[in-house]
């Protein structure tokens, strides 16, 4: 039997590393089963499109066309369409109305697709629910914004427009009056696929909640777990702070929906897995009428895996994707093994002895102007989960987790600080739509003292996590505030949950004697096992998390052994990507016999499932626990092999691998090494080296390499004079920050004073100011031990520099490097890495101005682009770093090369493509700029340029239809760039359609052109062509700097909006009109390992 | 700045300390909470998330002291409807955390036991007492309480070691008796003796719902007592304790059993037999009854029927099983359902008669609502038999 699988494509808000896990964990099961499995995906950073874990593989664009192509050429028998996301599921559906799947005779496997439409077509699941006697919120299902109006004419406001088939509440939110109602259902209808909404009544406020259930083909039923959201209706499941199990539910109420889900799922005939969400009245009362029938509604069904059910299984340890997967080709609960437990079966319901709460993390410290309000609409791009045996330590160790710069528990803003008096607090601070500080604002207000019902009532979370909140709060200003520390004192605070840190700054003194005093009065967490059944068997699984309690179950592993630090939740800039490095380093330790344990608190993750290591712990990624756990894993032997230690220092003999897990992991080396930690690969000082831009300026000139010219000023007079010096445009960035945060482009002194004045506004002094080279961008990763350097490949951006990396469409090979430059890119490399020296993985990004290559930055770790070239080039770079922190040398791993340099496979071309989430950010701006916004990438693969970015296109969903109107209008700057784009478009059939200035340079130019209005100019405006149905694309530069360029923005959101691709970057259109042009010609669709064998391809 | 209600939120340092000994030496610190007794007894976990009332409040725990694997134990109250009976019946309740409610109309558990006079103990390691009860299996056990300043106290842990050794067994205790109810009846329609060895209301309800007529008989009614209400069903229903222990009991469950196998299909008598209904059932036809290591008690067993294969996950509370065995084929007797975790005997039926009995809680309460139907199949079969008549 042969089952081909889609996985879900690009990261989106809303669709993240879940479906990773999810399509790793289904490819393995089917394949213990002896079913052979074709995988198809278009991001190529995912840990299911590694070889070994499909039997074929396809990284390529996620259409029906390709799909089809696939299907004929591996005659599939089944296709496993509930495993990667709304994108699969949309796909399968589209699949099967195409009829392909009837022509090749390919069954769906699991749940039928019947159950699939009935359960996200909003009117046929209301149906069914109202069949079985089910309760539903009164809604209408609008295919027009007039249905809607009749519905609201009839039932009055608040309603709720929820659209069908969509993803992350994408195109939904609430409407209070007629003319937000007529906005947002036909926002609905576009964001739609079928054009379908359901308006409903608004049950803002109530208590939510979700059930993860499974049901096989003999109609066994179970509830893998419950979560219960602390943010009620009103704010998306996935942008709420989840708990579970649920806390506030009697028995009786917890098994009433319980039932509900249960009969759902037979109703719905699923074989597999499926969420199902519920609304409940909060006020409800526990009856003494044994006939009461809690008020309740079903909000929602989700057919299949899904982000919660990712967290379910992490929650709970039981494998949802995996039995699911099982389920899919007929296996019956009862005869699937219980992994964990090995001796009972996936047919119970598991037991927690522990509390998990979840926390999710948004982008808003990248778009600080945007609108931080939480609606229906998910925002969040990751999420943080945490597990302790009381809620406060789940709360206070996920709040840890969510690494937010300076943002811990007792952070609050400072526009807070002054409001003291209660009811004002609660009036400005508190009360209004919920938002992604909400936790800060509600420990805030308990701090001054509002009262619990009053919080309730202003926000519906329920008053048991509000006493708990205020019980934290109550601890710290009654026990630790100014208090001496004593054992006594210190072990509470600790069992609450309480951070060394904050219990530092609270006491007055510092983390270090806080952790000097523990390990002095010996309290120290243990570790205790998820073990899916509240201790009740003996389990396997090497699962943990901490917690102040008596018993220790995680005994030091024996044997070599290494941590790898994971990554955390999933943010803009460091994305799966990373997660993938570390999955493969964990898999390249394991191969070379030492124990990998890996600690992460990212529960979508594939590094979090408990068969990626050796051992998991679930925990925060900072210098806290990660300390403990070094000293957890320590052994006599391993003690005494590092030898004596600082007095009152716990020795931490494990070596730590930090080079994976992106920046958070990196950021802990310096810290880790301070306290006595082993970094294997590249030492702490060589990280700090690179890392912080003083140090590597100097460093860079000692060694003769150019770096764009520029310094550091702390006022606006100094910046100004280094403008003056290296000439404008100049990019300016405050210093404190590592990634392209509060990164602008100045064109003059004009953009620098009110970059200045935003700076110093956000608090920092000082300020980087580089000369803005307008060059091409090439990017590399490599692997060096110090002595010699493999460089894997030269990527070559799309996007001139000025585009954030993580934005850009990257070529491997560069396409345009002149032998000279590609040498000068290799002995950069070369000698930075051997200088610094590097011992593992290296990135180094490049700009080519003037025939000079300059060196923009170096980044001593795992990149964005690794997992794309590991996977282009087939050169191991996880596993060759993972040999070198080991000890190894490159060499002796048969890589050491003397020109550096891994040739490229001839008749190759890959690109790596960004994709975006601005859907979802409805007031941020998609100009690319320095700043990164993308949230995930996709790959085009072929056998040349053309076709290779033409299905780059198509998988970022860049691709314009094959016909229709390009609107044009750009910033006076870029005109003379524009006009090959004009006339490209031109040839290509297409109309074009501009703005005035715009429009007499494409008059000029001899070709015919509808103008249009700007905004606002009355009707056949622009914004109407954007949204008429008819626009293929959107060509629109933003003008010079910053200045208020409200008109562009408008566009921009409305192409965004209307689901047409916008192109702010001239270099991206070009690209575009080539890779159009390259669309009438095929592309190929092969498998990954067929494009990289020349041999094969020269024969065709 | 204290502007909380008093006694908002209690991390108060203990008021009360108490400790956990069991008879294997080990004692457990603590701090107590509801009535500040000490009791004795065994020693059981259960690993139900929900129903903690229900759990306290459930007759078959007489004469154990109950671990609750669930961390948090409190947090939405106790209230009228989940009290399985008249009172709370384990000896003590012994958690990680007890919590105070936030509910409306509800009253704190802490308070609930308290009323009652049962003892508690929070704020020890659970899990890893559950992990020794699980591997030492059920031990015995004493939970002494003292003023927060003998915490720790050696002495106070020798001597409550010393009880938990001395503890008398289980069989010593006329369990079933205490926990027995007065006579009563409720509801309208086919009359359902029940007998009452400590019945969880849930299952009156459940027969109530389904339209019977509930005469609940106290434990020590005899078959005779029971059969002239000339009943057109009859319940034996859970109670606590070992099976063997209960010889009265036994015999009247032999001679109603008796009747109904005389009675035959031509006027059938149908019984369901729940939980320690079900093993007095099985003693009855001479089977033997033993041990589990630790018992099974949560909400979360997969049991399958032995016929279909259909699978359902079920609430448990019991100590001892049916032994397969020792089941004489010549009974009449089938093993109609096995747990699928180890195997043992969940469930027995008459291949003719509509007698069946349940290991497991079809009521559920706490835990799934799935095995309800075990109801309404018994009132089908009742309501067969009046139709019979
Ligand atoms: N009738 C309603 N009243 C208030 N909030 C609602 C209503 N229906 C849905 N929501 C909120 O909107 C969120 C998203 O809706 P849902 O249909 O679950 O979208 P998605 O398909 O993206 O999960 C829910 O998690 C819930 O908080
Ligand atoms: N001096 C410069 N001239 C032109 N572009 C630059 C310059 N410095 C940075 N950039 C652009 O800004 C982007 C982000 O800068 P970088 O230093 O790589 O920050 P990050 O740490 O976020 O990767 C780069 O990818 C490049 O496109
Ligand atoms: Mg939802
Ligand atoms: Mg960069």
């Amino acid at each position: 039997m042969k089952v081909l699988i889609i996985g879900s494509g690009p990261i989106l808000i809303g669709q993240a590393a879940e479906f990773d896990y999810a399509g790793t964990q289904a490819c393995r099961a089917l394949r213990e089963e002896g079913i052979e499995t074709v995988l198809v995906n278009s991001n190529p950073a995912t840990i299911m499109t590694d070889p070994g874990v499909a039997d074929t593989t396809y990284i390529e664009p996620l259409t029906v066309e390709v799909i089809e192509r696939i299907i004929h050429a591996e005659r599939p028998d089944g296709l496993l369409a509930t495993l990667g996301g709304q994108t699969g599921l949309n796909l399968a559906v589209a699949l099967a109305e195409a009829g392909v799947l009837e022509r090749n005779g390919v069954r769906i496997l699991g749940t039928p697709l019947a159950a699939i439409r009935q359960a996200e077509d909003r009117e046929a699941f209301k149906q069914l629910l109202l069949d079985i006697g089910e309760p539903v919120p009164h809604s209408v299902t609008a295919l027009s914004v007039d249905d809607a109006l009749a519905f609201a004419a009839d039932n009055g406001y608040p309603l709720v427009v929820r659209p069908a088939y969509t993803l992350g509440g994408t195109g939904g939110g609430f409407a209070a009056s007629e003319a937000e109602l007529r906005e947002r259902v036909a926002r609905g209808i576009a964001a739609s696929p079928i054009g379908q909404v359901l308006v409903e009544r608004s049950l803002l406020g109530w208590k939510e909640l979700e059930y993860e259930v499974m049901r096989d083909a003999a109609d066994t039923c179970i509830t893998v777990c419950n979560m219960e959201n602390i943010d009620p209706m009103g704010v998306h499941t996935g942008d709420s702070i989840v708990v579970a199990p649920s806390q506030t539910l009697t028995d009786k109420e917890y098994q009433v929906l319980r039932s509900s889900a249960l009969r759902i799922i037979r109703a719905l005939r699923i074989e597999g897995g499926c969420n199902v969400q519920f609304a409940v009245d909060p006020d409800r009362a526990p009856s003494s009428d044994p006939e009461a029938t809690m008020p309740y509604y079903v909000i929602e069904v989700n057919p299949r895996v899904s982000r919660s059910s990712a967290l379910a299984s992490k929650v709970t340890g039981y494998p949802i994707a995996r039995v699911a997967a099982k389920i899919a080709i007929g296996k019956k609960l009862h005869e699937i093994p219980n992994a964990v437990t090995k001796r009972t079966t996936a047919a119970f319901e598991p037991a927690l002895d522990y509390v998990v709460v979840k926390i999710p993390r948004w982008p808003f410290d990248k778009f600080p102007g945007a609108d931080r309000s939480l609606g229906t609409q998910m925002k969040a791009t990751g999420e943080v989960m945490a597990i302790d045996r009381t809620f406060e330590g789940a709360l206070l160790k996920a709040m840890r987790s969510l690494e937010i710069k300076g943002q811990g528990l007792l952070w609050e803003h400072s526009g807070w600080l002054d409001v003291n008096d209660p009811a004002e607090f609660l009036a400005r601070v508190v009360a209004g739509p919920a938002t992604d500080d909400r936790l800060w604002r509600l420990l805030a207000a308990l701090r001054r003292g509002v009262p619990i019902a009053h919080l309730h009532a202003a926000t519906g979370v329920d008053a048991w996590f509000l006493r708990k909140m205020a019980g934290i709060v109550r601890f710290a200003e009654d026990e630790l505030q100014g208090r001496t520390p004593t054992p006594a004192l210190l072990r509470r605070a600790k069992r609450m949950g309480y951070s060394d840190v904050d219990i530092a700054t609270l006491i007055g003194i510092l983390p270090a004697d806080v952790r000097r005093l523990r390990a002095q009065w010996g309290i120290r967490p243990v570790y205790k096992m998820v073990d899916t059944c509240a201790a009740e068997f003996e389990a396997v699984t090497p699962y943990f998390y901490s917690t102040y309690e008596q018993e220790n179950e995680a005994l030091p592993l024996p044997g070599p052994k290494a941590l790898i630090l994971g990554s955390g939740p999933i943010r803009i800039g460091q994305g799966i990507e990373f997660d993938c490095c570390c999955v493969q380093g964990s898999e390249a330790l394991r191969a070379r016999g030492v124990a990998p344990i890996m600690v992460n608190s990212n529960p979508e993750t594939v590094s979090t499932d408990f068969d990626a290591s050796a051992r998991l712990y679930f925990d925060p990624l900072d210098e806290e626990s990660i300390a403990a756990i070094a000293a957890n894993e320590a052994t006599e032997e391993s003690t005494a092999a590092i030898g004596a230690n600082d007095a009152g220092q716990e020795p931490l003999p494990i070596p730590v691998l930090v080079q994976f897990g992106g920046q958070t992991a990196l950021n802990l080396a310096d810290r880790i090494d301070a306290i006595g930690g082993r970094i294997a690969g590249t030492s702490a000082d060589a990280i700090g080296l690179a890392e912080d831009r003083r140090r590597f300026h100097e460093f860079a000139d000692s060694l003769g390499i150019p770096q764009p010219p520029g310094g550091t000023a702390e006022s606006l007079d100094e910046a100004a004079a280094i403008a003056d010096a290296v000439g404008y445009p100049v990019l300016v960035r405050p210093s404190y920050v590592l990634g392209g945060r509060g990164m602008e482009i100045a064109y003059g002194r004009d953009d620098l004073e009110r970059y200045f004045h935003h700076a110093l506004d956000a608090g920092t002094g000082r300020v980087l100011v580089d000369k803005y080279l307008r060059g091409r961008e090439v990017e590399i990763d490599a692997v060096s031990d110090g002595t010699d350097t493999l460089i894997a490949g030269i990527m070559e951006h799309i996007e001139r520099a000025g585009v954030h990396s993580g934005d850009s469409y990257a070529v491997y090979p560069a396409q345009s490097l002149l032998p000279a430059e590609r040498e000068e890119i290799v002995a950069l490399t070369r000698r930075i890495a051997e200088a610094l020296p590097v011992k593992g993985l290296l990135n180094v990004q490049f700009i080519i101005d003037d025939e000079r290559v300059w060196v923009l930055e170096v980044n001593p770790r795992a990149s964005r682009t690794v997992p794309f070239l590991t996977k282009v080039t087939g050169v191991p770079l996880a596993d060759l770093a993972v040999a070198i922190s080991l000890g190894r040398s490159l060499a002796s791993e048969g890589y050491a090369r003397d020109d550096g340099l891994w040739p490229a496979t001839p008749d190759l071309v890959a690109l790596k493509a960004p994709v975006f989430s601005m859907a979802k950010l409805l007031d941020v701006d998609t100009y690319l700029g320095p700043e990164m916004k993308s949230t995930g990438e996709v790959m085009g693969i072929d056998r040349t340029f053309a076709p290779a970015l033409w299905k780059s296109l198509l998988a970022s969903s860049l691709a314009p239809a094959p016909s229709g109107s390009v609107i044009v209008t750009v910033a006076d700057k870029d005109k003379p760039e524009a006009v090959p784009i004009i006339e490209g478009f031109h040839w290509l059939g297409y109309e074009l359609v501009a703005t005035a200035g715009t429009a007499t340079l494409v008059r000029s130019l001899g070709l015919p052109v509808t103008e249009v209005s700007k905004i606002g100019e009355g009707d056949g405006t622009i914004l109407s062509v954007i949204r008429s149905g008819r626009c293929a694309a959107v060509v629109n530069t933003p003008t010079h700097g910053r200045t208020v360029d409200r008109d562009g923005f408008l566009i921009r959101r409305a192409a965004v909006e209307a689901r047409v691709p916008c192109l702010t970057s001239l270099d991206t259109a070009v690209a575009v009109v080539t890779g159009l042009r390259a669309s009438s010609s095929s592309y190929a669709v092969a498998p990954l390992t067929e494009y990289r064998l020349p041999s094969v391809v020269a024969a065709e | 700045m204290h502007l909380y209600a008093p006694k908002m939120y209690s991390y108060a340092p203990m008021s009360r300390a108490g400790v956990l000994a069991l008879e294997d030496g080990s004692t457990w610190w603590g701090e107590g909470f509801g009535d500040a007794t000490n009791a004795a007894g065994e020693v059981v976990f259960n690993t139900s998330m929900t129903g903690y009332q229900e759990i306290s409040s459930d007759a078959s725990y007489n004469g154990q002291m109950v671990v609750l694997t669930y961390p948090l134990i409190g947090n939405y109250g106790t209230f009228e409807r989940a009290a399985e009976s008249r009172r709370p019946w384990v000896e003590a309740l012994v958690v990680r955390e007890i919590e105070t409610t936030c509910r409306e109309g509800t009253i704190d558990l802490d308070v609930y036991l308290r009323g009652h006079g049962v003892p508690g103990l929070a704020g020890i390691d659970t899990r890893a007492l559950v992990r020794r009860l699980r591997s030492a299996g059920t031990l015995r056990g004493a939970l002494v309480q003292v003023p927060s300043d003998l915490a720790l106290d050696q002495d106070v842990a020798r001597r409550a070691v010393e009880t938990a050794r001395t503890t008398p067994a289980l069989a010593t205790r006329p369990l079933v008796v205490e926990a027995s109810g007065v006579e009563r009846e409720v509801g309208q329609g086919p009359k359902v003796a029940l007998l009452d060895t400590g019945v969880k209301e849930n299952q009156v309800r459940c027969l109530v719902q389904r339209g019977a007529t509930v005469r609940v008989f106290p434990a020590t009614a005899s078959a005779g007592d029971v059969l002239s209400w000339s009943p057109d069903g009859v319940v034996l229903t859970n109670g606590p304790g070992d099976p063997a222990a209960t010889p009265d009991v036994a015999t009247n469950v032999r001679l109603l059993l008796e009747a109904a196998l005389e009675r035959g299909t031509a006027d059938p008598l149908p019984i369901l037999g729940i939980c320690l209904g079900h093993q007095l059932l099985a003693r009855a036809i001479g089977a033997t009854t033993s041990r589990l290591r630790f018992g099974h008690h949560g909400g979360n067993h997969p049991v399958q029927d032995t016929r279909t294969g259909h699978v359902a996950i079920t609430s448990q509370n019991h100590e001892f099983q049916v032994d397969e065995e020792t089941l004489d084929p010549r009974s009449g007797f089938i093993v109609s359902s096995r747990n699928l975790n180890d195997r043992s005997v969940e469930g027995l039926a008459h291949r003719i008669l509509p007698i069946r009995t349940y290991q497991y809680h079809p009521e559920g309460a706490p835990g799934p609502r799935d095995n309800e139907p075990v109801f309404t199949a018994f009132m089908d079969d009742v309501r067969d038999a009046v139709a019979r008549r």
